[in-house]
């Protein structure tokens, strides 16, 4: 098939580039300034799609933004597919491929069409929820094909060869759209001096300069775009942005911008010859002021089939025929309520088709297009509306009667007209979007028939979207904002002189949405309303007589504007609908909220460079090197990757993780063994108040901590719910070294923080992260002290070295810090150096470990070790509702500390003295092979019907070699008091465990062991 | 997002660097022994959830590590104000709603009016002593 639309003159369209295409499987040829939407109207191809529930034949029905129906699917390989794309917006290039994203076997022939043809009457809103509602779980089944048959495009299966980036601005003026009044508002702001970002979501800047009727300062506008873009780009306060679409307006005049850099090339950057850079960038702009200059979309009437292809909007047509020199058919009716649609039939004309006639809802249309009209021969139907499209796969012909607007019924004599193409204009709605993403409501604006924008603070609307019709008005109104923006920037005004303009007169437009039909709407043929999501007018009206009377349960029970096209085209028409049904007037009935995205936005762009390793920063230990030699699986702990176990090659093969920690766990308590802990935080605590601070903040005693001794901490926030603990050492009377939990280290910095700032600003303490600073080795085990002291001349001796001592020393010659604590129950020494001497410090272990068989273990280890001490693990064994006394901890409790510390008065609410609280205890499975699953639930009558009364949970869980079999931590209701009782952990598949409470120290009751 | 003025930066910054650490100005009983439980339950965990003028408490978490409040309208999401801890807030919802009865204009200055007058000076003399 050849471009039997494409005219041979005008447009902007490159006529010396061909470019070939495929579409659903065929190919074609567009022209270079094509977009896809052009091309395949050139090329005569109407249906492009099936719609959303009723699957009927749809074809292109605008030229920009606003398009419902031309979605297609875009890639030509599996990796560049790219769902959503409008056609309208695509531009064409060599080799494109797109498809319908529905339609089975293919749009021109589709099955599910008979569906929505048969069962068409039978399909009202709510259809699928009220039909598949029963057995409720179904729903997940039905829905996975009631989706597909839907077809709304689908994610690529392999991952994206491009890149994607994102860019952050500030700038004084962000101009958004460069139409008429986007331009004259960059213009005079830029002039002025201020610095200006203007982006347009089109190929070209010019909005509707490029395909307009009217001059500028007697040649065509288009040569004013020109001149104008030349002179921005020349400035450099200006930043100009084509193919970049203003997503998303946030708070604080933060403004969200797509940019599409290659889309418009080729599928991917390489291939366009950009390989290496980003395919489509976001850009964040932080802007003094933003002036939306967002024009208008027209609204289409809606009638009988209005979505048989071939009903498209006036404006559309106008379009394609000047900017894309293509005429979307032979045989034109124009159906519109105001003057500025008429320029389409004018077009139609002098591109040499048949225009049938205009057919104009109003008495005595009279402005100078209308006079335009008649005087070059085209017949003008008066007081009159298109009120049914006919046609199978595309328009055939038009019904025309003559209609009463007041009364809203179909008056005089019924007219068929025979015609391929119906356009129609119901006037224009400006383009508010933006300013509602900010929380405000549009205002209607009667004499405009539309919503205008609300007060935003540091926005101005110019031109179109305020309300400014007629090509003077708007760019003189664009003007004034971008001067009004320069000046609140602080700039002084510019002097810009406007083109001038022809003068046209244009009569007033009538208020004209739903056409009557001679039939109800519910009997009528189909009325669309919003055509991507099948809603009619019928619809809409069953839902108010349903009960749904406002407007944003109409919107929800009709799903209208809930497309990917948020109802551009559709929710002025259905609110006017809404409001001719309830007898309200349209501001009564109100707009529902737009929200960002504007047009979809692909993933990649809101992505950025934050993917695959830099998704989220890693923190890595300054051993890490040596445990990735040493052949470590790593867990992810936070940010942090910490050596979870270590495997070993035994006969050739690999130990699971579970042989890795049974042997680990045993060279601890029968050897010796070592631990990086050196992601623990630490924070160094210094000032004169640091002992006062430190005993409001924990929940134990530290006025008599003396230097060179350490002490285990809890702290609880004021509810007294335990948050965090660790050992904190005193390393002098007013400093301090305070550990953490790995997770925690950062959010009890800025807890610390918190009540020093806003409680207790008067004691001199002062907080700082040295988490990073330090590295941390814990040796451990029977032989834990013969290994160190082959590398330190510290005295190690039990006596001189006590448990909860710390000295400062030199190990393997380099200065260090060692703290005799124990999270194991064996002889430990936690020897802290400079984080850079730490690989150096360990290898020297190793080096005289080998004798001792010194094992490395991760953290895996660590917690069955710790576990079966009974020592907790806040965030694993607690979960923000566990108190110190939940715990039995009353040992670290200091009730007649002076200063009522944190947490304290909480622990003597009714709430936490309560006597059936869960406690913390031990679970010893009846069955030795068994491990309990951690988070099983405990109850005490197996035999109970459920649901059965839950009496705790499973904290900790773990298989221990030492013990020779499975134990767990857990917390059940008065736990304390069930010593020695059975409790039952029921599983998902009808097994029931049986486990005994016990103590929850498992190993060494009496702590000898870290004595030694 | 939000754009904010740290008061101890004297910059606006934005909103990523901060943390929301919920209600300002909530007041710690002085003797917690003595609060009853009903004092205590209030002050632990109930909150003010006003449509219109609100006080929180932030910090500079990336930047100063600096806690300061912020007059914040939870309709508009407009910034009113931010100052340091220990000042009190010059626009509030009794200033407001005055304000308008008043109908009296206040001055645009940008995003937030800066620069709240500080009225605990003890508090902060204390600080530098």
């Amino acid at each position: 098939m050849t471009q039997t639309n494409r005219i041979d003159a005008g447009g902007r369209v490159d006529r010396a580039q061909t470019l070939e295409f495929t579409f659903n499987g065929q190919r074609y040829q567009g022209l270079k300034g094509d977009t896809l939407a052009s091309a395949l109207l050139a090329n005569g191809v109407d249906i492009v799609n099936r719609s959303f529930k009723y699957s009927r034949a749809r074809g292109i029905v605008a030229a920009g933004a606003e398009e419902p129906n031309a979605v297609v699917q875009l890639g030509a390989r599996e990796e560049t597919q790219v769902p959503n794309v409008r056609a309208t917006q695509q531009a064409l290039y060599k080799g494109l491929v797109a498809r319908s994203t529905n339609g089975w076997p293919n749009v021109q022939r589709d099955v599910m069409s008979w569906v929505g043809k048969l069962g068409g009457g039978f399909m009202p809103p709510g259809f699928y929820y009220k039909t598949f509602m029963a057995p409720a779980s179904m729903w997940m089944t039905y829905e996975k094909y009631i989706r597909k048959g839907a077809g709304l495009g689908r994610a690529p299966h392999e991952s994206d060869p491009d890149i994607y980036d994102h860019m952050h601005h500030h700038c004084d003026v962000m101009v958004i759209g460069a139409g008429p009044a986007g331009l004259a508002a960059a213009l005079s702001a830029a002039r002025a001096g201020a610095r200006v970002i203007l982006c347009d979501e089109q190929e070209e800047m010019g909005g509707s300069l490029l395909d307009t009727r009217e001059t500028l300062d007697g040649v065509a506008a288009a040569r004013w775009v020109e001149a104008t873009v030349k002179e921005l780009s020349g400035l450099e306060n200006v930043t100009l942005l084509p193919r970049t679409t203003a997503n998303g307006y946030h708070d604080h005049n933060f403004v969200t911008l797509h940019e599409r850099r290659t889309e418009h090339l080729a599928d991917t950057a390489s291939e366009a010859g950009f390989a290496g850079e980003s395919r489509a960038r976001l850009h964040r702009v932080r802007a003094g002021q933003v002036i939306l200059a967002s024009g208008t979309h027209e609204r289409p009437l809606v009638y009988a089939n209005n979505d048989l292809p071939g009903n498209m909007l006036a404006g559309a047509v106008s379009t394609y025929i000047r900017r894309y020199a293509v005429v979307p058919g032979k045989k034109l009716v124009l159906s519109t309520s105001n003057d500025h649609a008429y320029r389409a039939a004018l077009d139609w004309k002098e591109a040499g088709r048949e225009i049938v006639a205009i057919v104009d809802a109003r008495a005595n249309p009279d402005g100078d297009l209308v006079r335009q009209a008649r005087d070059s021969g085209i017949r003008v139907i008066t007081g009159s509306s298109v009120v049914e499209a006919r046609g199978g796969q595309r328009v055939t012909g038009a019904r025309v009667c003559a209609i009463d607007l007041e009364r809203f019924v179909v008056t005089g004599k019924t007219e068929e007209l025979e015609c391929d193409t119906i356009a129609s204009s119901g006037g224009y709605s400006p383009v508010v979007h933006l300013s509602s993403h900010t929380g405000t409501r549009p205002q209607w604006n009667e004499e405009l028939l539309g919503f205008v924008p609300g007060e935003v603070k540091g926005m101005i609307s110019a031109g179109g979207v305020a309300g400014h019709y007629g090509l003077d008005k708007t760019l003189a109104d664009g003007e004034r904002a971008g001067r009004e923006a320069a000046q609140k920037s602080g700039f002084s005004e510019a002097q810009i002189t406007l083109p001038a303009t022809r003068a046209r007169r244009d009569g007033p437009a009538c208020a004209l949405y739903q056409v009557p039909h001679e039939k109800t709407a519910l009997r009528a043929p189909k009325q669309f309303v919003d055509l991507q999501n099948d809603v009619t007018a019928a619809g809409i009206e069953l839902a108010t007589r349903e009960g749904f009377e406002s407007i944003e349960h109409v919107k929800r029970y009709t799903a209208l504007g809930f497309g990917t096209d948020q109802g551009k085209l559709g929710n002025i028409n259905g609110m006017a609908i809404a409001a001719r049904c309830l007898d309200r007037s349209i501001p009564e009935v109100g707009t529902t909220v737009f929200r960002p995205n504007y047009t979809p936005v692909t993933f990649g762009a809101i992505v950025g460079r934050h993917c695959g390793e830099l998704f989220d920063p890693k923190r890595y230990t300054a051993l890490h090197q040596w445990h990735v030699e040493n052949g470590a699986e790593f867990e992810d702990v936070g940010q942090w990757k910490r050596p979870w176990y270590f495997p070993r090659t035994v006969n050739g093969k690999k130990e699971t993780m579970h042989e890795a920690v049974a042997r680990e766990c045993l060279a601890v308590r029968e050897k010796v063994g070592i631990l990086d802990a050196s992601t623990l935080g630490k924070i160094d605590i210094q000032g004169p108040d640091a002992r006062e601070f430190m005993g409001r903040v924990y929940t134990n005693k530290w006025a008599q901590l003396a230097p060179g001794r350490v002490r285990y901490g809890l702290m609880c926030k004021d509810d007294g719910m335990l948050m965090d603990d660790g050992t904190t050492s005193c390393l002098a009377d007013n400093h301090f070294l305070m550990t953490t939990t790995t997770g925690g280290a950062a959010g009890v910095l800025e807890w610390l923080e918190l009540w020093h700032q806003t409680e207790w600003p008067e004691l001199q303490v002062y907080f700082n992260s040295v988490t990073d600073h330090w590295a941390t080795m814990t040796v451990t085990g029977p032989d834990a002290r013969k290994l160190l002291s082959e590398l330190t001349d510290l005295d190690l001796d039990k006596e001189s070295f006590k448990f909860m001592d710390w000295r400062d020393a030199v190990v393997a010659d380099v200065p260090a810090r060692i703290f005799r604590i124990s999270f194991t129950g064996e002889l430990a020494f936690e020897i802290n150096v400079q984080a850079n001497y730490a690989l150096h410090v360990w290898k020297k272990l190793f080096e005289h470990g080998e004798k001792h068989d010194l094992t490395p273990y991760g953290t895996e280890t660590m917690h069955v070790l710790r576990a079966e001490k009974g020592l907790i693990i806040v965030g694993q064994d607690t979960d923000g509702s566990v108190t110190p006394e939940d715990l039995g901890m009353q040992w670290a409790i200091g009730y007649d500390k002076p200063f009522p510390w944190i947490g304290k008065r909480a622990l003597s609410r009714p709430d936490t003295v309560r006597g059936d609280r869960k406690q913390f205890v031990g679970l010893k499975p009846k069955d030795p092979s068994v491990v309990l699953e951690e988070g099983a639930q405990i109850v005490f009558d197996k035999e109970q019907a459920i649901p059965m009364a839950m009496k705790g949970h499973v904290t900790s869980s773990y298989y221990s070699p030492s013990l020779g079999h499975g134990f767990a931590l857990a917390v059940v209701v008065e736990g304390r008091d069930r010593m020695g009782q059975t409790v039952y952990l029921p599983m998902p598949d009808g097994t029931v465990h049986e486990a005994e409470i016990t103590s929850p120290v498992f190993i060494d009751p009496k702590g000898e062991r870290q004595n030694v | 997002m939000f754009y904010i003025h740290c008061p101890y930066c004297q910059e606006y910054r934005e909103e990523e660097e901060f943390h929301p650490r919920g209600q300002g100005h909530l007041m710690r009983p002085a003797d917690p022994d003595n609060a009853t439980d009903e004092e205590w339950g209030d002050y632990l965990f109930f909150r003010d959830n006003p449509r219109g003028i609100h006080h929180e408490l932030w910090v500079h978490s990336v930047g100063c590590r600096k806690f300061f409040n912020i007059t914040r309208n939870t309709v508009t999401y407009e910034i009113l104000e931010t100052y340091p801890m220990g000042e009190q807030p010059t626009i509030t919802a009794e200033s407001e709603k005055l304000r308008k009865e008043q109908g009296v204009q206040t001055a645009d200055g940008g995003w937030q009016t800066i620069g709240a007058q500080p009225d605990s000076r003890a508090l902060n003399e204390e600080i530098s002593s």
